[in-house]
């Protein structure tokens, strides 16, 4: 499979990125570098053999639901762009 | 002071233990030492004042009789682990101006045992790179030069930073992350020694993330021993990282004494590359005869799916980081672009205009492998691939206790080499990339200086949970290697 620029505007409009249009030949090159290479995976056979899930032998722990933390409205606005008071702000999305 | 900051992390908290120097005098030292170096650039944060302010505090404790295992011993933080009121970038643009109002749990752990925090250090931009090259904040200086040569050289990534601060002599050791090969290969180039533990030994909660399955915080020291000591401390089982293992954590100080008589060594043969430098392979032998000259057994093993290591894991973790580095979107926290005319323009510039070059590649490749139509090709034969290369290991490990291997293809190169082609700056991870895959903790020992007169490094693999056998193998590595070597300190002239 081979990458080109349609299909790098494409997938940087799924990745919300600001790709510049000079970038984009560029960018289809570099990763059909990588791609190409990756290729090899496809000469394995992986007949019957399962996706890994999880990397060690663990269960994924479950706990009691209740509130354990919170209350903390200054500290999650502090590093917010433009915060105004206990809101984040954004451009007009509903007109 | 020179010797102050020469110690190891064991022997000054000896002297400090028996009093023979103070916290502040050894915060100083190395406070001093920072100041003196920045021409490596090995700090994008030097928090002094709070060093100072810390190693104050310690020295209280002490004489209060309340002294924690790493008390009073000042360490350099990766700036991928937030830490509170301290400046986290990830060496990002977008996150250049981040303070986080919250503490990693590692660092927390280590403030906890007592231990000081001299500044956070450089890194490739979300620890993605082998070089330290992607950063925002521009490049680390490899400490160390080849014979005859006054050209600058890589630090090694993305752990370069506290390579290179280790190497230095700028802290007594380092915190570092290893998705990769980011603590290893970083270690081996600057002759220091490098720690990636089990996968969900250290707690992952606060350190910025990159690919989730793979990310493993491990200790960056000068000895062997010291990161035993280090990942005591580092090491916890954690409530709020659900891969947090529920395993206490061992003494491994302990753990790590004693003979390796006995020992089975496995070495996997698909490590023997074609072309490989010589002096690499030839220090690889040379490691193989010291363990059986202490009485380990020597045993050829096979990990048959090593060659589709590296591309797998060009598909595992761009996918893992496209989705991890969704959050960053300009509206929470992070850089934000002006005057957006709309949301997803706010979106997208912030992102295009906040990340680097090789993470936005990362995040192209990721977004691709993940889409409709490529899943199944890409994502979902690389999850089987990685099965496969974890049952490889399963397998050699029922035939040896640890493997012996190479750290890295070949010693420190010079900034600029292989920013070219992104696949050349891959194959840096080629002998590290599998563990982190399998979930194995892995250490980096210095093992000799390359033909140019630069340190090469020699890894060893253990099975999960393993650490003790590990680094027990890892000191009878050290013990023969005998490396006494330290580079000039040029930067000071």
């Amino acid at each position: 499979m081979s990458v080109d620029k349609d299909t790098v505007r494409r997938i940087a409009k799924l990745a919300r990125l600001a790709v510049p249009e000079a970038r984009l030949a560029p960018m289809a090159d570099e990763l059909n570098g990588i791609f190409k290479w990756v290729e090899m995976l496809g000469e394995v056979n992986i007949e019957g053999v399962p996706g890994m899930t999880s990397v060690v032998a663990q269960k994924l722990k479950w706990r009691q639901d209740e509130v354990t933390d919170g209350g903390n409205a200054d500290a999650l606005m502090a590093n917010a762009p433009g915060g105004e008071e206990h809101f984040f702000t954004v451009p007009k999305v509903v007109e | 002071m020179s010797d102050l900051v020469s110690m190891t992390l064991a022997e000054a908290r000896d002297a400090l233990a028996a009093k023979a120097i103070s916290s502040r005098e050894l915060t100083g030292a190395f406070v001093a030492a920072i100041a003196a170096a920045r021409p490596l650039n090995a700090f994008i944060t030097e928090t002094a004042e709070q060093a100072l302010a810390m190693a104050d505090a310690s020295d209280r404790r002490r004489a209060a009789g309340k002294a924690g295992a790493l008390e009073g011993l000042p360490l350099a933080i990766k700036d991928l682990f937030c830490t509170a009121g301290t400046r986290t970038t990830a060496a990002s643009k977008i996150l250049g101006d981040f303070i986080p109002p919250y503490e990693s749990t590692v660092t927390q752990n280590l403030w906890n045992a007592g231990a000081v925090m001299l500044g956070k250090t450089n890194l490739d931009e979300f620890a993605m790179g082998s070089s330290n090259e992607t950063s925002a904040f521009a490049p680390v200086v490899n400490p160390w030069r080849a014979r005859n040569s006054n050209a600058r050289l890589v630090p090694g990534g993305s752990s370069g930073g506290s390579s290179a601060a280790v190497a230095a002599d700028l802290c007594l050791a380092a915190t570092g992350t290893d998705t990769g090969g980011s603590i290893r290969q970083p270690a081996a180039v600057t002759g220091t020694v490098g720690l990636k533990p089990t996968y969900g030994r250290c707690s992952r909660w606060g350190i910025v993330a990159f690919a989730s399955s793979l990310d493993q915080a491990g200790p960056m020291t000068k000895t062997v021993k010291d990161a035993a000591i280090l990942l005591t401390s580092m090491a916890s089982v954690d409530p709020r990282d659900s891969t947090s293992v529920e395993t206490p954590v061992p003494d491994y100080e302990k753990l790590m004494q004693g003979p390796i008589k006995g020992l089975r060594v496995g070495i996997p043969k698909e490590y023997r590359l074609d072309g490989m430098a010589s002096d690499v392979a030839a220090l690889w032998d040379k490691a193989a005869g010291w363990l059986k000259a202490q009485g380990a057994e020597i045993v050829e093993v096979s990990l048959p799916h090593t060659q589709y290591a590296l591309p797998t894991y060009y598909i595992v973790a761009p996918a893992e980081a496209s989705s991890n580095l969704a959050r960053y979107d300009g509206v929470r926290f992070g850089y934000r672009a002006a005057n957006p005319h709309d949301i997803t323009d706010l979106y997208e510039r912030s992102r295009g205009e906040g990340f680097g070059a090789e993470v936005q590649r990362r995040i192209l490749i990721g977004t691709y492998v993940l889409s409709a139509g490529y899943y199944d090709a890409y994502y979902s034969r690389a999850q089987k691939l990685r099965t496969l290369i974890k049952r490889d290991f399963d397998a050699a490990f029922e035939r040896c206790d640890v493997l012996l291997t190479p750290s890295t293809p070949g010693p420190a190169f010079a900034l600029g080499a292989k920013t070219a082609d992104p696949l050349e700056m891959y194959l840096q991870d080629v002998f590290t990339v599998t563990v982190n895959l399998a979930g194995l903790p892995g250490i980096s020992v210095p093992g000799g200086l390359s033909e140019n007169g630069l340190p090469l490094g020699l890894q060893l693999i253990g099975k999960a949970f393993d650490e003790g056998t590990l680094l027990r193998a890892a000191a009878a590595v050290e013990t023969a290697a005998d490396f006494k070597h330290k580079p000039a300190k040029w930067w000071t002239a």
